[in-house]
């Protein structure tokens, strides 16, 4: 009897082994996804770099020079690959559709949570969610045979460009934007809205001075999240901007992002060739920049605990 | 003696309904002023949803209705008339679980203030420290009033939410089982308080606590599946109760 006890806990029980097993698994997924990282970094890194180290482009005048011409060499011999205008491209439509959508989605996801959290929370959570999941093909011809035409009657010019980017990025990144609101919002807890009406609040003053303020963090994700998509937005804005490699002197003309100079050009360019390093540069810069909406999104989530 | 004190709330048949189940059944009573009343009764018997009612938290719950009046001052504060967010400055509230915003400790204490378009830095000044002073907790704080009230321990925390009601200068302070989440020692300070407070305030108390209603309280009400079983003074109620439910209870032998 005793030792058949023993026996029994001295031997490994299925659990224990199933448990073992379980980790092994989730090891080797995980080692898989790393690995993929890791190799996807070095891969962009190593091609990006080559246009600083073998084609002997300066990185400041990657930064900072208006041509965007990769293919030819300027007077020093080294390609023109000035990325300026499709940075400034990429950050315009991307600030702008941000700061155009924020108040949208914020008031959205108050009328959701504070105002109609019965009815108006179950008609518009299927519709933002349904319009979280449409293909961004669909917003750029949307875009292309809607915003576009729109433009140009009212602004003048082709219709092309950021203005037109802007518009449609910004009804892109508002379903994404609104619904991780209504969470930051449903996170902030009642006893928080309770104490504030029982201290004589009412209840616009609880939503803007607890509800909102308390919530801050989380709305500042939501938003730093949709830039980030909005930045790394590729086919919609392709479609609507124009494609000019050019400073953009104004909202309606024609211009271009990092992404969609990548789209446009990837399949023009001979692998090793210095355009086609400088196309991997841009792609460079598009994963730094990702990594930073991460960074400052981690950064704010870890101060928005409740 | 205390009989000559002037009636500051009374209650008249106030029945209450979650939906169809009625959580009130005609609660008749009155609360004196500068006087400390403590609701004690088993777990379920309406207490809290008693003291919701005099200040109309109990209006944000969607199926409740409520017949009956509450006279505040001589006036029903269940009339249509009634601006509930200026009767909720005037009968202020303490929760259960301490619950400060996430905001320093002086936004905590200034929040009602600032409500009421309180700008002036001087006043908020002077009342963060009135407040939290009346608290008793004025020397622990007063170095890290910029820090967030989270920070803080619970009791800490609940004597930073008493604070927070005081600076907006109610005439009645209901507080619904305020230590039962507090060691006690803090729940002791805290019964300290309020015994000082009673001077300036109406003070109505929820608490499952025997001793604390004893220690602290004026008059005690016993209340018993949503009826008033026995109101005195707390001498009467815990020495000599008439009822039988309301000796069962305080001795221990059901709830
Ligand atoms: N929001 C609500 N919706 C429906 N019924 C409720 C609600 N709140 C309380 N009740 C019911 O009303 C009755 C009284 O509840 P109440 O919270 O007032 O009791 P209590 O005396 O404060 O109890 P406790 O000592 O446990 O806090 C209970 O039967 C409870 O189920
Ligand atoms: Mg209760």
């Amino acid at each position: 009897m005793n030792d058949e006890i023993k026996e029994k806990l001295l031997k490994k029980s299925r659990a224990t082994r199933s448990e073992f097993r379980g980790r092994i698994i989730s090891f080797v997924c995980t080692a898989i996804i790393v690995t993929v990282v890791v190799s996807i970094f070095y891969f962009v890194a190593s091609k990006g770099l080559a246009t600083f180290f073998s084609n002997k482009v300066n990185l400041w005048d990657f930064l900072s020079k208006t041509i965007w011409n990769p293919g030819s060499t300027d007077s020093h011999g080294s390609p023109q690959a000035g990325a300026l205008p499709m940075i400034v491209g990429s950050f315009a439509v991307t600030i702008l559709s941000a700061v155009i959508a924020t108040p949208f989605a914020i008031a959205t996801a108050v009328f959701m949570t504070e105002i109609s959290p019965n009815k108006g929370y179950k008609i518009l959570q299927p519709v933002t969610e349904l319009l979280v999941g449409i293909p961004s093909v669909v917003y750029g011809f949307i875009g292309l045979s809607v915003v576009v035409p729109f433009v140009r009657h009212t602004f003048g010019g082709t219709g092309f460009g950021i203005l037109a980017g802007t518009f449609v990025l910004f009804v892109m990144i508002l379903p994404t934007v609104t619904s991780m609101s209504v969470d930051a919002l449903r996170a902030v807890p009642r006893y928080y809205r309770e104490a504030s009406l029982a201290l004589g609040a009412t209840r616009w003053q609880t939503i803007y001075k607890v509800v909102l303020r308390s919530s801050a963090p989380g709305l500042a994700t939501a938003v730093v999240f949709g830039m980030s998509r909005a930045f790394g937005e590729a086919l919609a804005v392709q479609m609507v901007i124009g494609n000019a490699a050019l400073l953009p002197h104004n909202l309606v003309s024609p211009a271009s992002t990092l992404t969609s100079v990548l789209t446009m050009g990837m399949g023009n360019t001979v692998m090793g060739s210095a355009a086609n390093n400088a196309l991997w540069s841009l792609a460079l810069l598009l994963l730094l920049m990702s990594l930073v909406f991460n960074l400052v999104i981690n950064k704010i989530a870890k101060r928005g605990k409740f | 003696m205390a009989d000559e004190r002037k009636e500051i709330i009374s209650a008249t048949d106030v029945h209450l309904f979650y939906g169809r189940n009625e959580a009130l059944k005609g609660i008749t009573m009155d609360f004196r002023e500068n006087e400390i009343t403590a609701l004690i009764g088993p777990s379920g018997c309406g207490k809290s949803t008693f003291l919701r009612t005099l200040n109309r938290m109990n209006d944000l719950i969607p199926s409740v209705t409520i017949t009956g009046t509450v006279m505040l001052h001589d006036k029903n504060i269940y009339a249509p008339s009634t601006d509930t967010v200026a009767l909720r400055k005037e009968v202020g509230m303490v929760f259960q679980q301490p619950n400060p915003f996430p905001f320093s400790i002086y936004d905590n204490v200034i929040y009602g203030l600032r409500l009421a378009g309180v700008r002036d830095r001087r006043i908020l000044d002077e009342a963060v420290e009135t407040s939290l002073r009346q608290a008793a907790i004025w020397d622990t704080v007063k170095d890290k009033l910029s820090e967030s009230a989270l920070s803080l321990s619970g009791g800490q925390q609940q004597r930073v939410c008493i604070a927070r009601v005081l600076a907006v200068k109610p005439d009645v302070i209901l507080l619904d089982e305020p230590t039962s989440a507090l060691d006690p020692i803090s729940s002791g300070q805290i019964e300290n308080m309020l015994l000082e407070l009673k001077d300036e305030y109406t003070i109505i108390l929820v608490t499952h606590n025997m001793q604390q209603a004893s220690r602290i309280s004026d008059r005690t009400a016993f209340f018993l599946q949503g009826d008033l079983i026995e109101y005195a003074d707390t001498r009467t109620i815990f020495l000599n109760p008439k009822e039988k439910e309301t000796e069962d209870y305080i001795s221990g032998r059901f709830g």
